[in-house]
This record gives C-alpha cells, sequence and structure tokens, in this order.
C-alpha cells in the first residue's frame, strides 16, 4: 500500500474510530454501574439525529444551537428510559433487565419508524463540515478532522466529570460496589440516571457526527453502529472509559484498513466486528484495559 | 400422579389434533391452513429455543442463524437443477450443489443435522462465556450468518435469495415434525439430562459441585436446538417459498424471545400456548395496520403499529409479570382436571 493511501485510511480510520469510542463509552458506562448492556443505546443514537433533524426542519433552528438541542433532549430520553424501563427491573434477575432492554431498542426503533417513516431523511451537513481539503493526492473532508478533534474534546470533558467531581466519584465508587455505596448515604438511583444522562448525550453526539459523515438518516441506522461500539467497548475492556475510546479508534483503524487492504472483503466489514469480539472474549476477555473477568 | 392416565389423554389429544387436521385439510380455507401452518412452526421453534434459554438457563440469541442455515440447507437440497440454474443469474452455483436434488422429507433432516453441527462447532466459542456476553456473541453469529448470506454469491444467491420453492410443507409434515420435536424435548427436559440442564440454570457453580459437567448439558442443549430449529428453517422455507438474507435478521430472535418470555422462560407448554397466542395475536394486529374508520373518524393505517405494541408487550411483561404465562411450571393433565372440578363444584353450588 503507497503511503499516500495509507495516510487517507488512517485519517478515514480515525474518523470512524472516534465515533465508535463516543458510543462505546456509553456503553462502558453504564455497564460499569448497572453490569448492564444497554441494548437500546443505538437506538438512542438514532433518536438523537431525529431530534436533531427536527429542530433545524421545524423550529429552523441554526445547526449548532439545534445539535445542541438534540443532544439535551437525548439526555433527557436516556434518563426517561432508566426510569421508566431498567429502574422496575433492577432487583429482578439481570436476565429481565436485559430482556427489558432488547424490548426498549425494538420499541424505539419501531416507534421510530412509526412517526418518523421508513423512508432515509436526507441529513443537513453545515458548510463548515462539508469542505474538501486537498493535499497532494490526499482528500478529504473538514469533517474528517473535526470528529476526532470534537470526540477528543468531549472525552477530556467526561474525564474531568468523573474524576474532578462528587457524581464523578460516586459513579466510580458505585461501580465497585453499589450496596456499600447505598449505605454510605448516596442516591444510587440519582447517580444512574446521570450516568444515562450522559451516554445518551454522548451517543447523540457521536450520532449526529454519524449523520454529518453519512449523510442520512433512518430509524434503523443506530443498529450497527450500536453493536460496533459495543465491540469497541469490550476491545477496550467493558467498564474503562479510556479503554472504550482506545478500543473505539482501534475498531475503525481495523475495520477501514481490513477493507483498503482486501476490498474483496469488503462485503464482510460487518461480520468482522463480530469475529474481532469472538477472538477476544476467548483469549483476552478482560480487553486491553480491563481490570477483572467479566461474568 | 397418575402417569397411566397422563399418557392416555396426551396420545388422544394428539390423536384428535391429526382428525382436526384431516378434517381441516379439506375444509378450511387456504388463509387458515397457512394459519395453522404458522403455529406449528413457531411452536416447533419456541420449544427449541426454550430447550437453551429456558431450560439449561443460557441467555442466548442465535435462532435466527440457525433458522437461516436450515432454511437455505433444505432449500439448495430440495430445487431442482434447472431451477437453481435460473436462480443463480450472478454466479453460478458450486458443484456439487447445482446437480443434487433429493427429497424434501430428506432435506429437512439434512438440515437439521447440518445445523445442529454448526451449532455443535459454534458452542465451542460460544460457552467459554455467559450471561450478557453469551447474548451478544450468539447475536453476533446471527449477523455473521446474515453477512455470509449476503456475500456468498456462489452457494446462497447473495442478496437475491432463493425462489420457487416447491410448496412443500403441508399440514401433516409442519404438525408431525411439530409432535416430534414437542415428544423429544418433553422427554429430554424429564429425564437425568434435563433435571441437569435445570440445575446449571438455578446454580452452575452448584450443579459443577455436584458432578455435572456444566459445558457438555450446555453443548448438549445448544446442538440439539440447533437441529430442530434447522427443521423448522427447512419448513419455513418451504412454506414461504423464496427466502433471502433479509428474512433471517434479529427481528425473527426478536419473536421468538416474545413467545417464550410470555409463555414463561423453561416452560414447554407454555411456549406452546404462546406460541399460538402469538401467531393469532400477530394476524389480529393486522387490523391496526389498515386504515379503518370508526364512524365518520376515519384511521390511517399504521405501519409499524405492531411491532411498537410487541416491543411494549415484552417490556410490560418484564416490568409486571416476569413469570410470564406458565412461569417454570408445566401445564399437567392434573392441573386441568383440577380446575375443571374446581370450576364445575362453582356452578354446583351457586344452581
Amino acid at each position: 500500500m503507497p503511503f499516500q493511501m495509507f495516510l487517507q485510511q488512517l485519517i478515514n480510520g480515525i474518523s470512524l474510530g472516534s465515533l465508535y469510542g463516543l458510543v462505546a463509552i456509553g456503553y462502558t458506562m453504564v455497564y460499569g454501574i448497572l453490569r448492564l448492556i444497554n441494548f437500546a443505546h443505538g437506538d438512542v443514537l438514532m433518536m438523537g439525529c431525529y431530534f436533531a433533524f427536527y429542530a433545524i426542519l421545524i423550529f429552523s433552528l441554526p445547526w449548532y444551537f439545534s445539535f445542541l438541542v438534540a443532544i439535551f433532549l437525548t439526555a433527557v430520553l436516556g434518563i426517561a428510559i432508566d426510569r421508566g424501563a431498567y429502574l422496575p427491573v433492577r432487583k429482578g434477575p439481570r436476565i429481565s433487565a436485559l430482556i427489558t432492554a432488547i424490548g426498549v431498542s425494538f420499541l424505539l426503533e419501531n416507534l421510530a419508524l412509526v412517526i418518523f417513516g421508513g423512508r432515509p431523511k436526507p441529513f443537513y451537513r453545515p458548510p463548515l463540515f462539508g469542505k474538501v481539503i486537498e493535499w497532494g493526492d490526499l482528500h478529504f473532508l473538514t469533517l474528517s478532522l473535526w470528529i476526532p478533534f470534537i470526540t477528543l474534546v468531549l472525552v477530556l470533558l467526561l474525564l474531568l466529570v468523573i474524576y474532578r467531581t462528587r457524581t464523578g466519584m460516586a459513579m466510580r465508587a458505585i461501580a465497585r460496589d453499589m450496596e456499600t455505596v447505598r449505605l454510605m448515604g448516596v442516591d444510587v438511583n440519582r447517580i444512574t440516571s446521570i450516568t444515562f444522562a450522559l451516554g445518551s448525550a454522548l451517543a447523540a453526539a457521536g450520532g449526529i457526527m454519524w449523520a454529518l459523515k453519512f449523510p442520512q438518516i433512518e430509524p434503523y441506522m443506530g443498529i450497527i453502529p450500536g453493536l460496533k461500539a459495543f465491540v469497541a467497548a469490550v476491545l477496550g475492556g467493558i467498564g474503562n472509559v479510556i479503554g472504550a475510546a482506545l478500543g473505539g479508534f482501534l475498531l475503525g483503524l481495523l475495520e477501514i484498513m481490513l477493507v483498503a487492504l482486501m476490498p474483496s472483503l469488503g462485503g464482510y466489514k460487518d461480520a468482522f466486528a463480530f469475529l474481532i469480539l469472538i477472538g477476544i472474549l476467548l483469549f483476552r476477555p478482560i480487553g486491553i484495559m480491563g481490570e477483572k473477568l467479566p461474568d | 400422579m397418575h402417569p397411566t392416565r397422563d399418557r392416555i389423554l396426551t396420545g388422544l389429544s394428539f390423536m384428535a389434533l391429526f382428525a382436526f387436521l384431516y378434517w381441516a385439510k379439506g375444509n378450511a380455507t387456504e388463509y387458515q391452513i397457512r394459519l395453522m401452518n404458522n403455529c406449528a412452526i413457531f411452536i416447533t421453534l419456541a420449544v427449541s429455543y426454550n430447550l437453551i434459554n429456558g431450560i439449561c438457563g443460557q441467555f442466548s440469541l442465535e435462532p435466527n442463524a440457525f433458522v437461516a442455515i436450515g432454511a437455505y440447507t433444505s432449500a439448495l437440497l430440495t430445487m431442482s437443477p434447472a431451477e437453481k440454474q435460473i436462480s443463480f443469474i450472478i454466479e453460478p452455483l458450486i458443484w456439487p450443489l447445482n446437480v443434487i436434488s433429493i427429497p424434501f422429507w430428506l432435506s429437512l433432516i439434512v438440515a437439521g443435522v447440518v445445523t445442529g453441527f454448526l451449532a455443535f462447532l459454534m458452542g465451542f466459542p460460544v460457552f467459554r462465556v455467559r450471561g450478557d456476553y453469551l447474548a451478544i456473541v450468539t447475536l453476533g453469529f446471527g449477523e455473521v450468518v446474515r453477512v455470509v448470506a449476503n456475500n456468498l454469491q456462489t452457494i446462497t444467491n447473495g442478496p437475491l435469495g432463493l425462489k420457487g420453492l416447491v410448496p412443500h410443507t403441508n399440514l401433516w409434515w409442519s404438525f408431525g415434525f411439530m409432535t416430534c420435536t414437542l415428544f423429544f424435548i418433553w422427554r429430554l427436559t424429564k429425564s437425568s439430562f434435563g433435571r441437569a440442564m435445570k440445575a446449571i440454570r438455578e446454580d452452575e457453580v452448584a450443579a459443577e459441585a455436584m458432578g455435572i459437567r456444566s459445558f457438555r448439558y450446555k453443548m448438549m442443549a445448544f446442538t440439539v436446538s440447533g437441529f430442530f430449529e434447522g427443521i423448522a428453517g427447512g419448513l419455513l422455507a418451504h412454506l414461504i417459498t423464496t427466502i433471502s438474507p433479509v428474512l433471517f435478521t434479529f427481528f425473527l430472535t426478536f419473536n421468538l424471545l416474545i413467545i417464550i418470555v410470555v409463555g414463561g422462560l423453561g416452560s414447554t407448554t407454555g411456549c406452546v400456548i404462546s406460541s399460538v397466542l402469538f401467531v393469532l395475536g400477530s394476524e389480529a394486529l393486522r387490523a391496526v395496520e389498515e386504515p379503518f374508520s370508526i364512524g365518520p373518524v376515519h384511521v390511517p393505517g399504521i405501519p409499524g403499529m405492531r411491532m411498537v405494541i410487541f416491543a411494549v408487550i415484552l417490556v410490560m411483561v418484564m416490568i409486571f409479570a416476569r413469570q410470564g404465562i406458565m412461569g417454570r411450571g408445566e401445564l399437567s393433565w392434573q392441573r386441568l382436571i383440577d380446575l375443571l372440578r374446581r370450576t364445575g363444584g362453582l356452578l354446583r353450588s351457586r344452581g
């Protein structure tokens, strides 16, 4: 592979990987606290895109403001899902929570289908992100630089919340031992809701950037990024925020490079992530940065 | 406990079922027969899915993969060489599949064996993990099978799928295989193997401590479940006569999951009841997707509304009635007779 092409693929891989990373953080945070795979995470991402779409279309807000509104609404949706569906089953067996999550995922997809219609909608790409940059043989959208940059900023902000605030301290403590933390007088349900809000907000941010990159949205658009991000979260070591971001980068790069090196396997791209997942679970179930064996 | 009486009653009721089918063959409409076939296939699928999820307690999400493998295997084996040549327009089917054509019943058995064998192979990596991870890995296998079906042009004909299958599946085949599956899985769950599986479901560590090799029993449940789901896949393929990768998405697994959860995870009879409810219910709910009028008010049809309702039902069952219809219990003749006596007594005391 010539160096030019390698650089080109590297840029593509990093921007795709950042998106996986952002979404993966949501999985990892919820899993860290509740030991629950939030199946609906990818669909929350999809809802975020629709919120942004309608904020621009109906309320004709400027795009940056409508994106913020969409991220806020998605965070509220995350809290609503936690309170409405997950909280009532939290005391039951873990499998019930998982089944509930699958149910919520289907509910969101089909609700979106009913409300927004099944036809893909074109997503507005602001000129700031749409310019093509050319360096020699390299050419890419400004978006490809913005995505990693925004991701980096968001991850740093999140780390600040987790490691420098009392709420973050409570989150980390709950991930260790929920019952003890409850006895210490921490409102576990409140912290859980905040976790869902943060995870969903990041999913919305990731989703909006996904929609800018592949500029159309439809009710099932969340499934593939959702599944891939889950793989990224496991790759990085589930429960670990930095690990999730790294896992996302790695998965994005691997996927792009696989297709670049072996174009004939392009159709199998979506299966590739799962083969990686099976590989990790077989050989290093704790992932890159994980601490203990998942159960 | 009256084992002999129960056996006779069960035998009689199956005889009654087949007598009814004989009658239905001549008298029921095509639509009703289609629904009955659907019921039989969904019962076969749900009962075998319940074996691994409910009885053995290994929450997995792979039936769409198994059904797909079974459907493709059996379809490729029954299609005539001429039909295959017409279907495979982009790239020809590889040898020897392009010349083989075998009877329907044999193709179903082969579909079951192939699916069972693949389930066995899948089991090695899959049962290295537990709980949520098991769910995701099996879901991943489902995706891999779908992606392979989409891309392996020379075997599956890619996104075009296989068309023009002979509609071999009739009431005898579907209910015949349903009866075999029910009989086999019922006997299995009542045997020492079944008790070992239930022990693993309740507490794997304790079961291991009692000398149960959990890996072996999980593999057994997975393989058996794969075998019957493969057969059901073959039946399904020859019922709808056209198969393509879009048929075997996670959607299929989701439907089966609703069935076994509503029936009661771990209850074979519960699964039978809820399969019938599901097939009839989804037909009844077709109404909400079609336009209808209440007096002067005209309500346009809402496509997709059925799945919204099903998803809400699933979440509601999880929140308010986690046990489903039967919980982990089974419907037995004794319970039915007691129920009849009680209602009889109640009626007498009133009258």
